[in-house]
């Protein structure tokens, strides 16, 4: 059998085509340009600026960024350390609320409910949730200023609740009859049943602890705590370059590569999550898709 | 009262496991709506809560007479606007184009492309910009250069940031909405086109009959949620492109920004609190009203 493609199928294909790789494409230029500035050479940026293509391809930002790699090593260990407690912890106390609140039989579950939910309807601002944190919490400059307030939110809660609600009643009852304690029910049934759910509320969570800057930008004051994304943010923004071995062992009008130099560090930085995306992606695609479907 | 306690007793364990997650919402959400109150103060740092003196409306008055709140507004609402709007449309598009094109390899090919941005941080995003617009080393200013035309200095204009904060708004958010989006049409039962085609019904008939007609909901309900949220802003966006250059504030500064400058710029924190108290309690409003109207439309859909 022939395929017939009709003209307006034809027609709409070649546009289809054209429309979505043009956005893709302006989706991946701007990280190109930072690829391609991080292998210019520092005097081709400050003669021509950034390009497509480095007419001068040199590995020397790259060079500078590992010759003295502690204080990124240092901050990849505070992000790190902060995303994983953070993920699992919060994952922990979430699926807990969740599985709570999800539990028809439970009389205060709308209060409950509500009282959690109400604080996305209002809230103190940012000022004296600064001032409680800094003030009366006494977390000026520590890691857990960093660690606490992202942990929980009332939204991830609700959606949480949400994937739950969806287990059948009669697993729990009968667990119950069988002698099984709330907690029991929860780790050993519920929590295995809502692994599409830990999946995407575990990445939204490890996905805003791993690009946090703004807590570090109010709360952290000393450089060696400074996480990846706030630390990446203070090169960028100011002239202050990474402390590297380079510029001291060079003659004195060496200038140090400031612009490809910021680039490199960029592209470093990023680099885990690039790698890592495609693959989180589908735990994202597949949760999303559940979500958007229950409506 | 008794009802409570008997309750405590019979569900112990739930309470327990649920303990600690209201103790987080009292600490960091009940507590600071007490701190409102700094926004009738004249605050200052030793005197603490109730030490400031009190002035009424003072600071409110301020900010409507300075202008401030008028225009913080105009900027908040206007920028949200266009947010959802244009990404809401854009994304609708995607995902149509998306779920009719043939080939699997290049559907997950662009899928994965457009999602990438989604997973970045804003700090890049800031990186990226400056690439672009700065002008000395910018790729646009480079180009300008090559032509033999005048650098275009973007940092002393206004007008282009509007663009260019919601071009990157959008291309942050495409391929998450996207997939919102694709997911619903997946939903969309394969019948209604089999039957569209064997009634002669071409691929534009079939979108623009049964597609769209069937992503209304979702789109109207996702504008909907999004317009309860219109007062509050993209603080990560703003801050990471415009940062503290007061020339550019005309055109980009919103009310988290303004908040965020009385709190780490200009230590205003009676001034801050107050624009903090009035965007939250404009926006409840909102969402009560958005939820109203959800509920008299689609009550299944209502928030609570």
């Amino acid at each position: 059998m022939k395929i017939r493609t009709e003209r307006s199928t034809l027609w709409f294909n070649i546009v289809g085509y054209i429309v979505i790789s043009i956005l893709s494409l302006l989706c991946l230029l701007p990280f190109w340009l930072i690829v391609s500035g991080s292998f210019s050479s520092e005097a081709e940026i400050v003669r021509d600026g950034f390009k497509i293509f480095p007419s001068e391809f040199t590995i020397s930002a790259y060079q500078s960024v590992f010759s003295n790699p502690q204080q990124i090593f240092k901050a990849y260990a505070v992000s790190i350390s902060l995303t994983a407690v953070g993920t699992l912890v919060g994952l922990f106390l979430i699926s807990m609320a969740g599985y709570v609140l999800s539990r028809k039989d439970f009389k205060y579950r709308n209060t409950l409910s509500f009282f959690i939910y109400f604080t996305t309807l209002f809230s103190g601002g940012l000022i004296p949730w600064y001032i409680l944190i800094v003030k009366y919490l006494d977390w000026k400059d520590s890691y857990l200023a960093l660690l606490i307030p992202m942990m929980v939110s009332a939204w991830n809660i609700i959606l949480m609740k949400n994937f739950m609600k969806s287990i059948p009643e009669s697993i729990i009852e009968s667990a119950k009859i069988d002698g099984a304690g709330e907690f029991t029910i929860y780790s050993r049934l519920v929590l295995p049943l809502s692994t599409p759910g830990l999946a995407t509320i575990g990445l939204f969570l490890g996905l805003a602890y791993w690009n946090d800057w703004f807590s570090a930008n109010i709360f952290i004051t000393t450089e060696a705590k400074y996480p990846l994304q706030f630390l990446l943010y203070k090169i960028l923004a100011s002239a202050a370059v990474l402390k590297t071995s380079v510029a001291a062992n060079l003659s004195a009008d060496f200038k140090p590569p400031t612009e490809s130099l910021k680039m490199a560090v960029a592209i470093v930085v990023t680099g885990p999550i690039i790698f890592l995306y495609p693959f989180l992606q589908r735990y994202f695609v597949k949760g999303l898709t559940i979500g958007a479907v229950k409506g | 009262m008794s009802g409570l306690i008997a309750e405590l007793r019979k569900n112990k364990m739930l309470f327990l496991m649920i303990a600690l997650v209201l103790v987080f919402f009292v600490v960091f959400s009940y507590f600071p709506m007490v701190g409102v109150y700094y926004a009738f103060t004249n605050y200052n740092f030793d005197g603490g809560l109730f030490g400031s003196p009190f002035v009424g409306m003072q600071n409110f008055k301020f900010l409507y007479e300075s202008g401030a709140l008028l225009s913080l507004t105009k900027n908040t609402v206007l920028y949200n606007l266009a947010f959802i709007f244009i990404g809401n449309l854009l994304q609708l598009i995607c995902a149509i184009f998306l779920s009719e094109l043939a080939s699997k390899w290049f559907k997950k090919t662009a899928q994965s492309i457009m999602f990438l941005p989604f997973f970045i941080s804003f700090v890049l995003v800031g990186a990226f910009v400056f690439n672009l617009f700065n002008t000395e080393t910018g790729v646009i200013n480079a180009l300008l250069r090559q032509f033999g035309l005048p650098s275009y200095d973007f940092y002393m204009n206004t007008e282009p940031w509007k663009y260019i904060i919601v071009f990157f708004n959008v291309w942050k958010g495409l391929g998450y909405g996207t997939v919102i989006y694709l997911a619903a049409i997946m939903s969309i039962s394969d019948e209604y086109h089999e039957a569209a085609k064997i009634d002669g019904a071409n691929i534009f008939h079939r979108i623009r009959y049964i597609t769209i007609p069937m992503l209304i909901p979702t789109f109207i309900l996702l504008i909907l949620l999004s317009l309860g949220g219109i007062l509050k802003g993209q603080f990560d966006l703003f801050y990471q492109i415009i940062g503290n250059n007061g020339m550019l504030y005309e055109s980009t500064d919103i009310i988290d920004t303004y908040v965020y400058r009385s709190l780490a710029v200009n230590f205003d924190i009676g001034m801050g609190t107050a624009a903090g108290l009035y965007q939250s309690f404009f926006g409840f409003v909102l969402v009560m009203t958005v939820n109203w109207i959800i509920k008299k439309t689609r009550e299944d859909y209502a928030l609570f």
